[in-house]
């Protein structure tokens, strides 16, 4: 029993992680229609932020928390004004492609300046300790993790789906033509869209840079799972696909106790199975 | 331009393929000997070999003048990404159409599998530096390989022996699920049981797995007294820091199987200190490798790994081997190569067994506490030397069919 509910805490942390990133996901896809693959590179180049951030200039873990999502959404703005702006009337296999790109490049530049073994990032003082949870200790850090993420994740949710801010949002990506007659700039709004999701991937970077270590090549390793995240809850779905990364992280931690060679594939067994019941996810719209 | 054999260096290259049979006159087909090295250079392997790797050849043709019997030497350096049909099919193309006389295989066991049998196939001689499997010298050995380095099997004596001597007689491993992992597991399994100890479990965890603590509560569950971690690069790295975090260091020591001093650096002493590990090199050994290594670290602003010292090693003596036969035939120079000790930076009196094993003497360290660190790099208090023969594979214990 305590193997189980330890392991269920710990498939919560990691499941924190994977509902943020699929939320940014599900918001840039649901608004932009955007398949963005450079999710995992923004959530790199925010952890990258953060390490750069107290190396160089100083500059501490809370104050990187409110730093590094602006940085790396005033990057989306830039990726977003440069490149996407283009992609929008086009097939969305260009914007997979461009972003795809964009991630190597990104990949590229700090494996060359950092090199490949990666970056230790320490935990603030303030969380370096642990709680006895009676069936586990668990850190205090992680425990953060899971706090943080789920308001952010509900916050989002609740900014995009309860306030006349998120109405204005939806409507000018259904039809941007009549939001404009009313006097709304679509435009920058779909850019602040982008650099909004940029900014949450960089923000579960900050969140990640002190559990794992920072490299170069943190993002490749998650941005797979979190497309399953996403494409199982919904594409552009941001309740499901809060909901979906926090049940898929307790079912992989699941799987680590008891087929822990499966751990790796849970999820994609998962999607495959979904895709075959219910193709428009499980808290997507049927097409 | 078909002006034979003058101005060999200008255009060698262009003349290379046409001359590729024709009989030259000092044995060296093409009228240049051509090395190729193929590794990890982008992927999780590429800071203990990678670019930095290919450099320390280059630096080792450097060091032997640039020519070698009256010919030019060159270096194909190209990426296998970790992919075991990719190095093979390099591997044979280099072969057969860029008249490539010697491969140096980088990292990662199963595309250094590949490369060794295509070597094979082409007659053609493989000096496998960063790959671990001890298969390469065992069930899969070949009159064509040289393993260079080290292998599971010294891992495993090293690290295995001393710690189990050291007092910790019960272990858990967490193992890297693919061929190596299971492979070092397999080794180091039969090293503690010989020597008293007992394992109590294992767990196995997908290669490159982004989170390792709730592998780690199960080892902890174990309530073993030493933790092998069976594994390599990034995952050893992410293993140690959450054992680390979830105070699993407080109740088990943890055995790192195969650590690089990248891994140690990356990590830094505070995460490591007080582990055990094996390698078959130390950059702060003695005068030498200090000397050899602040030239290598004014390159690259970090020291040289045990690997890149051995590609620098390997290419220089199989450039001794040649300009002693004056030929690039794999045959003759794998010959003078076995009949010549082999004394330089990396190896003191090391010489290569007829299973392919070059033999030398491995080390085990301690990672040193963050105080008793001098200097940037400083990390390893050497603890114990296993001369010779003492950390590889018997006779006894070989499958080898050329080693019989």
């Amino acid at each position: 029993m305590q193997v189980f509910l330890s392991q269920l805490m710990l498939g919560l942390v990691n499941g924190s992680f994977y509902a943020m990133l699929s939320l940014g996901l599900a918001v840039i896809f649901g608004l932009l229609g955007i398949v963005n693959f450079a999710h995992g590179a923004l959530y790199m180049l925010g952890a990258y932020a953060a390490y750069i951030g107290l190396e160089r200039f100083g500059i501490n873990y809370w104050v990187a928390l409110v730093v590094a999502p602006i940085v790396i959404g005033a990057l989306g703005v830039v990726i977003e004004r440069l490149f996407l702006r283009h992609l929008y009337k086009i097939d969305p296999i260009y914007g997979l492609l461009l972003t795809f790109g964009l991630a190597l490049i990104a990949e590229g530049v700090l494996r060359y300046s950092f090199g490949v073994s990666g970056q230790t990032y320490e935990k603030p003082e303030l969380l370096s300790g642990a709680t006895d949870l009676g069936f586990m200790v668990l850190p205090d850090y992680r425990a953060w993790v899971v706090v943080a993420s789920l308001v952010v994740c509900l916050g989002t949710w609740f900014l995009i789906e309860r306030t006349r801010l998120g109405a204005t949002l939806r409507a000018g990506t259904e039809n941007p033509a009549l939001v404009q007659a009313f006097g709304i700039n679509v435009p920058l709004m779909v850019t602040l869209t982008y650099a909004g999701g940029a900014g949450l991937a960089a923000l579960a970077g900050v969140l990640a840079a002190p559990v794992i270590q920072v490299t170069p090549l943190m993002g490749s390793s998650l941005i797979i799972i979190v497309f399953a995240v996403v494409v199982i809850g919904g594409m552009g779905s941001i309740l499901g696909s809060i909901i979906t990364g926090l049940a898929l992280g307790l079912v992989e931690g699941l799987t680590k106790v008891f087929y822990p060679e499966a751990s790796s594939i849970v999820v994609f067994v998962i999607m495959a199975i979904v895709l075959m019941v219910r193709p428009a996810g499980l808290f997507g719209k049927e097409a | 331009m078909f002006k034979l054999k003058s101005n060999l260096s200008a255009c060698s290259l262009a003349l290379a393929a046409v001359f590729a049979t024709a009989p030259a006159h000092a044995q060296v087909s093409g009228d240049v000997i051509r090395i190729g090295f193929i590794t990890d250079l982008s992927g999780l392997y590429a800071d203990i070999d990678g670019p930095a790797g290919a450099e320390a050849i280059r630096m080792a043709v450097a060091d032997a003048g640039g020519n070698v019997a009256g010919k030019k030497v060159e270096v194909l350096v190209a990426d296998h990404q970790n992919k075991p049909d990719v190095a093979a099919a390099k591997a044979r193309e280099w072969f057969d159409t860029q008249g490539v006389d010697m491969l140096v295989g980088g990292t990662n066991s199963g595309t250094n599998l590949a490369m060794a049998k295509v070597a094979q196939e082409k007659k053609r001689l493989f000096i496998s530096i960063g790959a671990a499997t001890s298969a390469l010298t065992n069930e899969q050995c070949s009159p064509y390989t040289v393993h260079y380095a080290y292998d599971t099997t010294a891992l495993a004596k090293g690290t295995g022996n001393a710690v189990v001597k050291a007092g910790g007689k019960t272990w858990f491993f967490l193992t890297a699920d693919y061929a190596f992992g299971t492979q070092l597991q397999t080794d180091t399994t039969k090293v503690v049981e010989a020597a008293g100890g007992k394992v109590l479990g294992s767990v196995r965890h997908p290669l490159s797995a982004s989170d390792f603590s709730s592998f780690l509560l199960q080892a902890q569950q174990s309530k073993a007294q030493i933790l092998g971690l069976a594994n390599a690069g990034g995952d050893t790295i992410n293993s140690v820091k959450a054992a680390n975090e979830f105070g699993i260091t407080k109740t088990m020591k943890l055995a790192g199987l195969l650590m690089f001093i990248n891994d140690v650096h990356s990590l830094g002493l505070k995460a490591t200190q007080g582990m055990y590990l094996t390698d078959s090199w130390y950059w702060n050994r003695d005068a030498e490798t200090r000397a050899w290594s602040r030239k290598f670290f004014e390159k690259f602003k970090r020291m040289p790994s045990s690997i890149q010292a051995g590609d620098y090693s390997a290419t220089l003596q199989y450039l001794a081997a040649v300009k002693a036969t004056g030929s690039d035939d794999s045959d003759k120079v794998l010959a003078q190569m076995k009949k010549t000790k082999i004394n330089d930076v990396y190896a003191k009196g090391g010489w290569i067994r007829d299973d392919g094993t070059m033999v030398h003497d491995m080390y085990l360290m301690q990672v040193k506490s963050p105080d008793k660190s001098t200097e940037p790099w400083d990390y390893y208090n050497i603890v114990e030397t296993f001369k010779g023969e003492a950390a590889w594979t018997t006779k006894s214990e070989t499958k080898c069919a050329t080693w019989k």
